[in-house]
C-alpha cells in the first residue's frame, strides 16, 4: 500500500507542508491540571482560524503554545513548519502575538512602543521608524504618537497592542480575546482592522469566547470545552450542522411555566435555561403560532436566527458566557 | 571566600538551552535607555548618594579620626580610607535597586517580559539585557565618583583606572546574584529581606574602619561578605597597594556572576515560559 503510493503524496490524509500551524494530541498539564487535553488542529496560510470556548476550555494555553512560550506536555506541534520546543526564537521572528491582556510598556511613548519593540525583532532603527508611521496610521494613533501609554483609552491601547504585533511583518498573528473588555465601537473599529489583515493575506488565530466575534471573523474555527475539540468547522457548518435554522425563545411567568416535555412536540429540540425555553426549529413564525395555538401563554417570544451559542449548548449543555 | 553553592559547570550549560538567547540583549538596554529619559532625577540622585556620604563622613567625621592604617599599613586620611568603600558600596547599591525593586515591577504588574517573550528575545536576553543596563548605570556612577575623588586629591596611584572596570565587575556580581534573588520573591514584603542583608553590609564591611577592629570570629564572617571583598578591591587600587592578593577578590565576583546569570536566567525561564 504504502509503496503504491506516489512520492510527495499526503499521508494519511494530511498534507503537512500546507499547515502554518498543525497539532497532533497536544496536551499542557499544570502539575495536576490538564488544560488541553490532547487536541488535533490544522491551520491553513490565509485563513482565520477561531478557538471558540467558555473561560477555563484551553484556549489561551493552546495559544502560548503555539506562541512558543509554553513547553508543550505531550503531543506534536509544528508552527511555520518548525517545533516550538527547538526554534522558538526562530519561529517568535515571525509571528505576531496579541495578548488577553495588553502588555504596553509604560515607560515609553506610544511610537517608542512600535519602534523598540521592532528592535526587539533585531529590525534596524531605520525600517522601524518608517514601519510606526505606518502602524500608527493602521491604528488611528498618529495624533497620539508622542503620549504615554496610560494616556490612551481601552480601545487605543487594545490597536496599539495589535499594531505593535505587525511590526514585524508576521505571517501567522494570534490573538488573544481581541476584543474583550471593548465598547461596541472599539470592537467594530478592531475587526475592521483584523478584515484588512485577512485580505491582504496574514492568517489568524483568534480565541473568543464572543460568537459573533467568531462568526464575523472566521473561516473556520473549533468549539473547545474542557481541553478538548468538541466540534470543528466554518460557522454555517456549525449551525446547520448542530442547529437548526431558526430558533423560538419563549419566556413565561414562573407561576404559569411548562414543562419542557410539554413544549417538545411543537419543535425539533427543546433546551430549558433559567430564564427561557428555546426550541429549535426550521420556522420559528410558525412554531410560535403552534404554541399560542396549543394554549401556552407565553410572556415574551423571539424569533431569531441560530447562532453559534446555541451550537454550544447543544454540545456541551451550557451557554458560553453566563 | 564562601563556598559556592550550585551544581558544578556541566550542569550548568545544559541550564541554559539554544532556545533561551537570541544573542539580542542589546535591545533591552536600547529599551531601558529610552525608558530613563523619563525617569532622569532618579538616574541621577544615584551618584550623589556616595558624595554625601563622603562629603559628611569623610570631612566632617574625619576631621575628629584623623588616620587610619592603610592596606599596606601606611597611615592614610579617613576621606582617603573610606571613599574606595562608598565607591564599591554604591556600585552594590545601584545595582541591587535595579535588579531588585525595577525588575520584580516589570516582572509581576507591567508584565513586561512577557511582552518581550513574543518576540525572539528569550529569558537569558532578558537577564543579560537588565543586567548589563544596572551595569552601565553602575560604571557612569562609579567614573562621576572617581572624578570627585581625584578632585578632593583621594586617589594616590595610577592603579585607581583600575577601579572603574572593578566596579562594573562588583555592579555585575550584585545585580546578576540580586536578580536571582528576585524571581524568588512572592510579594513586596520580601523586600525588607533586601534591606536586611545590604545595610548591615553596607555599615561592617570594613566601609568605615579596617577589619583589625573586630574580633576573630567576626573578622571571618565579614571576610565572607562579597562587599568586603569589593571594598578591599577598590581600596587596593586607589591606594596602590596592589598584590595577588587582589586576585582572590576578583575571583570571588567571577564566580558570583556564574552562579548570579546561570539561576537567573533559569528562574526566569521558569517564571515566564509555564
Amino acid at each position: 500500500m504504502i509503496a503504491a503510493r506516489p512520492v510527495g503524496a499526503p499521508g494519511y490524509g494530511l498534507v503537512v507542508s500546507d499547515a502554518l500551524v498543525q497539532a497532533r494530541g497536544l496536551r499542557k498539564s499544570f502539575g495536576a491540571v490538564e488544560a488541553v487535553r490532547g487536541i488535533d488542529v490544522d491551520v491553513a496560510p490565509g485563513e482565520v482560524f477561531g478557538f471558540l470556548g467558555p473561560n477555563g476550555a484551553g484556549k489561551s494555553s493552546t495559544m502560548r503554545m503555539i506562541a512558543c512560550v509554553s513547553p508543550r506536555t505531550g503531543g506534536t506541534l509544528s508552527v511555520l513548519g518548525m517545533d516550538p520546543g527547538a526554534d522558538g526564537p526562530r519561529i517568535r521572528a515571525r509571528i505576531g502575538v496579541v495578548p488577553q491582556l495588553d502588555n504596553l510598556d509604560a515607560e515609553l511613548s506610544v511610537r517608542e512602543n512600535l519602534e523598540i519593540y521592532g528592535r526587539y525583532f533585531g529590525l534596524p532603527r531605520r525600517h522601524v521608524r518608517e514601519k510606526a508611521t505606518e502602524l500608527l496610521e493602521f491604528a488611528q494613533l498618529t495624533e497620539r504618537a508622542g503620549d504615554t501609554v496610560e494616556e490612551l483609552s481601552g480601545g487605543m491601547k487594545r490597536r496599539l497592542t495589535i499594531a505593535r504585533s505587525l511590526v514585524n511583518d508576521p505571517e501567522l498573528l494570534l490573538l488573544d480575546e481581541p476584543t474583550t473588555g471593548l465598547d461596541p465601537q472599539a470592537r467594530h473599529l478592531l475587526w475592521d482592522r483584523l478584515y484588512r489583515l485577512k485580505r491582504e493575506g496574514v492568517t489568524q488565530i483568534v480565541t473568543t469566547h464572543y460568537m459573533d466575534e467568531a462568526e464575523q471573523l472566521c473561516d473556520r474555527l473549533v468549539v473547545m470545552d474542557g481541553g478538548v475539540i468538541a466540534a470543528e468547522g466554518s460557522p454555517a457548518e456549525l449551525i446547520s450542522r448542530y442547529s437548526t435554522r431558526e430558533v423560538l425563545e419563549l419566556r413565561f411567568d414562573p407561576e404559569r411555566r411548562p414543562g419542557a416535555a410539554a413544549l417538545e412536540r411543537h419543535a425539533d429540540r427543546v433546551e430549558e435555561l433559567p430564564d427561557r425555553f428555546l426550541l429549535y426549529t426550521a420556522d420559528g413564525e410558525r412554531t410560535q403560532g403552534d404554541v399560542v395555538g396549543a394554549g401556552f401563554v407565553p410572556l415574551s417570544s423571539l424569533v431569531r436566527r441560530s447562532s453559534l451559542e446555541d451550537v454550544f449548548l447543544r454540545l456541551t449543555g451550557r451557554t458560553l458566557v453566563d | 571566600m564562601s563556598a559556592p553553592t550550585v551544581p558544578p559547570a556541566p550542569q550548568v550549560w545544559r541550564l541554559l538551552p539554544a532556545g533561551s538567547y537570541a544573542g539580542r540583549a542589546r535591545m533591552m538596554m536600547v529599551r531601558s535607555a529610552a525608558a530613563s529619559r523619563r525617569t532622569w532625577l532618579a538616574f541621577v540622585s544615584g551618584f550623589f548618594e556616595p558624595l554625601f556620604y563622603l562629603l559628611a563622613m569623610g570631612t566632617g567625621l574625619g576631621s575628629l579620626v584623623g588616620d587610619l592604617p592603610g592596606p599596606d599599613g601606611q597611615p592614610i586620611s579617613y576621606a582617603a580610607f573610606i571613599a574606595p568603600g562608598l565607591l564599591a558600596a554604591s556600585a552594590m547599591n545601584g545595582a541591587v535597586f535595579d535588579s531588585t525593586y525595577n525588575v520584580f515591577f516589570k516582572l509581576h504588574y507591567a508584565r513586561l517580559y512577557d511582552s518581550m517573550l513574543a518576540t525572539p528575545l528569550g529569558p537569558v536576553d532578558v537577564a543579560l539585557g537588565e543586567i548589563g543596563w544596572a551595569l552601565l548605570r553602575g560604571g557612569l556612577y562609579a567614573t562621576a565618583f572617581l572624578s570627585v575623588m581625584a578632585g578632593f586629591g583621594l586617589i594616590a596611584s595610577p592603579w585607581a583606572l583600575l577601579a572603574l572596570p572593578a566596579a562594573l565587575l562588583v555592579a555585575f556580581a550584585f545585580a546578576a546574584v540580586g536578580m536571582a534573588a528576585t524571581s524568588f520573591m512572592r510579594s513586596w514584603q520580601d523586600f525588607d529581606l533586601v534591606t536586611l542583608a545590604v545595610l548591615p553590609m553596607f555599615l561592617f564591611s570594613t566601609t568605615f574602619y579596617p577589619l583589625s577592629v573586630y574580633p576573630r570570629w567576626l573578622q571571618i564572617v565579614v571576610e565572607c561578605l562579597p562587599l568586603y571583598h569589593a571594598v578591599e578591591l577598590m581600596r587596593g587600587l586607589t591606594t596602590g597597594v596592589v598584590g595577588p592578593g587582589l586576585l582572590a577578590h576578583l575571583a570571588y565576583f567571577v564566580v558570583m556572576i556564574g552562579i548570579g546569570v546561570v539561576i537567573a536566567s533559569r528562574r526566569l525561564e521558569k517564571l515566564l515560559l509555564r
